[in-house]
């Protein structure tokens, strides 16, 4: 019981991971239908800003702090960077930004490798993330994990707030929703979709941060984690945010239970097949907007 | 069925249409199966050799991706699943002839002294061929029935093959004992009892290689000009309208998707007597896409282009990478961006957008991909 | 082939408890030439989606002899049941002739499709006739202008051999001209299949219709001949507090208003 416990509160950290990345997919594949894969690489800007802030500030919990606005808007700049330059031209095509992006994303990880070097770097975390905290009868919980589970919730609630309050959010869900009538209905949607892109990638970079927290920081880190952090967005629903919190957990549970039964390849191919019949249930994922519209 | 005289264009033109295709692939023929032979050197076509076997799924993913408009990312899985079928067969032989029950690899890392029984069939090398080709077609059959059938997206598509390349990918990598894990099946000594040491065997490998690719683009060719291939690129342009038209998509992708994957698989199963190996790192996300880009640099739509395409960045790759290795991987993802960004024909259509553009026309290229 | 007539007995589309289509009866003969006309909202595309499968809905729509709701979109295609999109769509990279033999091929045996398409088939050679593409059909139906990519639609139905046609307005943004060759092609198609309209253009249905259904808020408000229908006071109450102000109109509608002042 115990061992389901912890394994279930690591699934959930995992989770967590998992769902700092897709916030962002899911604003820009919800919003553009935009497979963006140099979003691993925006993670990637992310953990290594984290690293450059904390060789010149030398306190890791000052740097930390620094480092998550500071890697949102580097990484939300290079966002912008990438949407106006390239994504932009290929709306009308929106599976071949795929594979652009792709290209992109093997650029931004040979500059990476140019600049940092290819082996992996560290960062350290602050102390006071290093510890656990006991709950008695052997469930421990490592502080940074609560870190990160709180990074993530943190970020759903601005994301949310900002979705719903703000005249931003009301435009960006306008969008999302009937992009042509939002159109029409006077909405500049290239601003919106520029301004969409930079809290998306912003929030890889964010999650780039976290990642410094749990492991090495290197030049193929976002590679790692995208298409696990697509499938969250697939089964969650496009353009929907409670899918992709719901999805994110249950996945991160599942994988580390499962691994913990089985292995951690049987469990990846199980979690998959998991997910193709999850979509003979649901094949638009579990939240869809419901739209009249042929596509 | 009755003929009437609309269809019957001028002669002349009807002439260079009727010998292009078949002039252009008997060129083809005695350029892979003439030329090259003479003038490369055993090293040199041995290089080739494992080019071709790109161009070969590049056929599958011009089949799949050009025409049907469905993004095939996981290529590699059906490549790999033809790669280690063959391998196991020829590991295995390779055993026998030294007289050893298991395959080397499994002497150092396997826990007992009996054969997986999964492994055993593969002994038998007619079954062994054959898996070649029907574990990557069953597998795609199942996937692509699965999604196809519940209009899964587009997009979901990509992202799906591609989590499947990772997921076999990651399950090898795990089975160190029975599959080789990272290593893969390595150090392939014999050929259906000919020695891959030898370099005539190994030109005889090239040869079938080279034999293989001109039947699969006469095959593909065939299925371009069909029916099928008529009713393929509508699937690709309107799958509701196709659907409203008593058809149903869904089988028609399937088609094109099994297909693409036998002829992965087929590639993979080549390759090995061509390089000696099989490993996971032929087989995830990255070589998954890489085997797409050849296709998208040539021309996605057009056969040639696709092989051509294929042949080039493999060669690219193999002169580049080595010498060059940050230069290679900048200029492999420029070739992404460039090629399917800016130029989503291809260099086969060049031609065409370079006209349209003197005209004043503008590119003008239409989109090829799949807007689900 | 004389078309198949439908029977539709209360028809129901609900979308999240919003009724689109809220139990209509319809009775179309074979060989009608039958127009459905009703303001924005009416639930005339619902109630097509409805006969071709393309949304859930509940009722009974029987079509020679056979239950239609619950099949499959593809199986209703096969029964012999055609219809067309708002927006033309045509395989716009294929020529006109291939997409007449797409369109006329849906039961061929895997042999033909693996084969090359030789000649033309006596169907696509008389659909090409009707719809007077025959000039053109080896152009690429995305260089077709608008009318003509409508026409090529029609031609893919009547090759299909439908028995049925549902066609949601045809004539919407076509020149003058186009519609009139449009009216004389649906009258030439409705020799010899049924053919339903749906339509917003009053002058193109009377110039065409031979019968018409009112529909409004999910309802069929009004049926009968083109004069019966316009003779309606419910009719002209629907259309013409809709049409004269962007409100509801207060004022009620005088009898002899005939509807066609409104589009």
């Amino acid at each position: 019981m115990t061992v389901i416990l912890n394994q279930s509160f690591t699934g959930i950290s995992i989770g967590a991971v998992l769902l700092l990345i897709a916030l962002g997919l899911t604003l820009t594949f919800g919003q553009m239908g935009v497979i963006n894969m140099a979003h691993g690489e925006f993670i990637m800007a992310g953990a290594y800003t984290t690293y450059v802030l904390q060789k010149s500030i030398s306190s890791a919990g000052v740097s930390l702090l620094v480092a998550l606005p500071v890697a949102f808007l580097v990484a939300g700049a290079m966002g912008v960077l990438l949407e106006w330059l390239l994504i932009r031209r290929l709306y009308t095509r929106p599976l071949d930004t795929l594979l652009v992006t792709w290209g992109v994303s093997l650029m931004l990880q040979q500059l990476a490798r140019d600049i940092f070097g290819a082996p992996n770097v560290q960062t350290h975390a602050p102390d006071l993330l290093t510890g656990n905290i006991s709950l008695g009868g052997g469930i421990t919980l490592a502080n940074s994990r609560l870190f990160i589970l709180g990074l993530a919730l943190l970020s759903v609630l601005a994301l949310t707030l900002i979705l719903k309050l703000t005249p931003l959010g009301r435009r960006i869900r306008a969008v999302v929703q009937n992009r042509d009538l939002a159109e029409v209905s006077g909405i500049a949607t290239e601003r919106v979709d520029r301004t969409t892109f930079f809290i998306g990638s912003g929030l890889a970079g964010v999650a780039g941060v976290a990642l410094t927290l749990v492991g090495p920081i290197g030049p193929t880190m976002g590679t790692n984690y995208i298409v696990d952090a697509f499938l969250v967005v697939v089964v969650g629903g496009i353009g929907q945010l409670k899918g992709s919190v719901i999805t994110a957990f249950a996945l991160g549970v599942l994988q580390s239970v499962l691994e913990y039964s089985t292995t951690v390849s049987v469990a990846k191919v199980i979690v998959l097949v998991a997910i193709v019949a999850f979509l003979q249930w649901r094949p638009q994922g579990l939240y869809t907007l419901r739209t009249r519209s042929l596509a | 069925m009755t003929t009437t005289t609309t269809t019957s264009p001028a002669p002349p033109v009807a002439l260079l249409e009727r010998f292009r295709v078949p002039a252009g692939f008997a060129l083809g023929a005695v350029l892979l199966l003439g030329v090259a032979p003479l003038a490369l050197s055993d090293f040199r076509l041995s290089l080739l050799a494992k080019y071709l076997c790109y161009a070969i799924v590049a056929v599958g993913v011009s089949l799949a991706w050009g025409r049907g408009g469905l993004m095939v990312l996981g290529q590699g899985v059906f490549f790999g699943l033809g790669g280690y079928a063959m391998a196991m067969h020829l590991k295995l032989a390779d055993a026998a002839a030294t007289g050893q029950t298991l395959p080397d690899f499994m002497q150092l890392y396997g826990t007992g002294d009996t054969l997986p029984w999964w492994w055993e069939p593969f002994a038998n090398p007619a079954f062994a061929l054959a898996m070649t080709v029907l574990l990557p077609m069953a597998v795609a059959a199942l996937l692509g029935f699965f999604v196809f059938q519940r209009r899964v997206k587009g997009a979901y598509f990509a992202i799906l093959s591609q989590a499947l390349a990772a997921a076999l990918a990651i399950w090898l990598v795990g089975q160190q004992a029975t599959t080789g894990g990272t290593n893969g099946l390595t150090d392939i000594q014999g050929f259906f009892g000919y020695s891959l040491d030898d370099p005539v065997n190994q030109r005889m490998v090239y040869f079938i290689i080279a034999a293989v690719l001109l039947l699969l683009m006469a095959a593909a060719r065939q299925l371009f000009v069909s029916r099928y291939g008529e009713l393929l690129i509508a699937v690709r342009d309107s799958e509701e309208r196709v659907r409203f038209l008593g058809y149903n998509p869904a089988n028609v992708k399937l088609v094109a998707y099994v297909i693409a994957a036998g002829m992965a698989g087929l590639a993979g199963a080549l390759f090995v007597p061509a390089v000696g190996i099989i490993s996971p790192a032929l087989i995830g996300i990255v070589p998954s896409i890489g085997f797409v880009i050849g296709a998208a640099v040539g021309g996605r739509a057009s056969l040639v282009g696709a092989v051509l395409g294929a042949i080039a960045v493999a060669w690219a790759q193999s002169t580049l990478s080595d010498a060059f290795p940050a230069a290679w991987t900048y200029l492999q993802g420029l070739l992404f961006v460039v090629a399917v960004g800016f130029l989503p024909g291809g260099l086969a259509s060049l031609g065409i957008v370079l006209r349209k553009r003197r005209a004043g026309t503008g590119t003008g290229t239409r989109t090829t991909g799949e807007t689900a | 082939m004389s078309g198949e007539g439908l029977t539709v007995r209360d028809l129901r589309v609900t979308f999240d408890g919003f009724k689109a289509v809220d139990g209509v009866d319809l009775d179309i003969r074979p060989g009608d030439l039958r127009f459905l006309i009703g303001p924005n909202g009416a639930g005339k595309t619902t109630l097509v989606d409805a006969v071709t499968g393309l949304v859930k809905s509940a009722g009974s729509v029987r079509f020679g002899g056979e239950e239609l709701i619950g099949k499959p979109v593809h199986r209703i295609a096969r029964m012999g049941i055609g219809r067309t999109f708002q927006t033309a769509t045509v395989f716009e990279e294929l020529t006109v002739l291939q997409n007449l033999d797409i369109a006329a091929g849906a039961g061929r045996g895997v042999w033909t499709m693996l084969r090359r398409r030789k000649g033309i088939p006596e169907a696509v050679t008389k659909a090409l006739e009707t719809t007077g593409l025959t000039e053109l059909h080896d152009r690429p139906a995305g260089v077709l202008a608008h009318g003509q990519k409508q026409w090529l639609e029609i031609g893919m139905l009547l090759v299909q051999d439908v028995k049925l046609l549902l066609l949601d307005e045809p004539v919407a943004g076509m020149s003058h001209d186009e519609r009139e060759a449009t009216g004389a092609l649906l009258q030439r198609v409705s020799e010899d299949h049924t053919v339903v309209v749906i339509e917003h253009d009053m002058d193109f249905m009377r110039s065409f219709a031979r019968s018409v259904s009112v529909l409004h808020a999910g309802k069929v408000l009004s049926e009968g001949s083109v004069a019966e229908v316009q003779a309606d006071p419910r009719v002209q109450e629907v259309y013409l507090g809709r049409a004269s102000e962007p409100e509801p109109a207060p004022e009620p509608a005088a009898a002899s208003v005939p509807v066609a002042e409104e589009a």
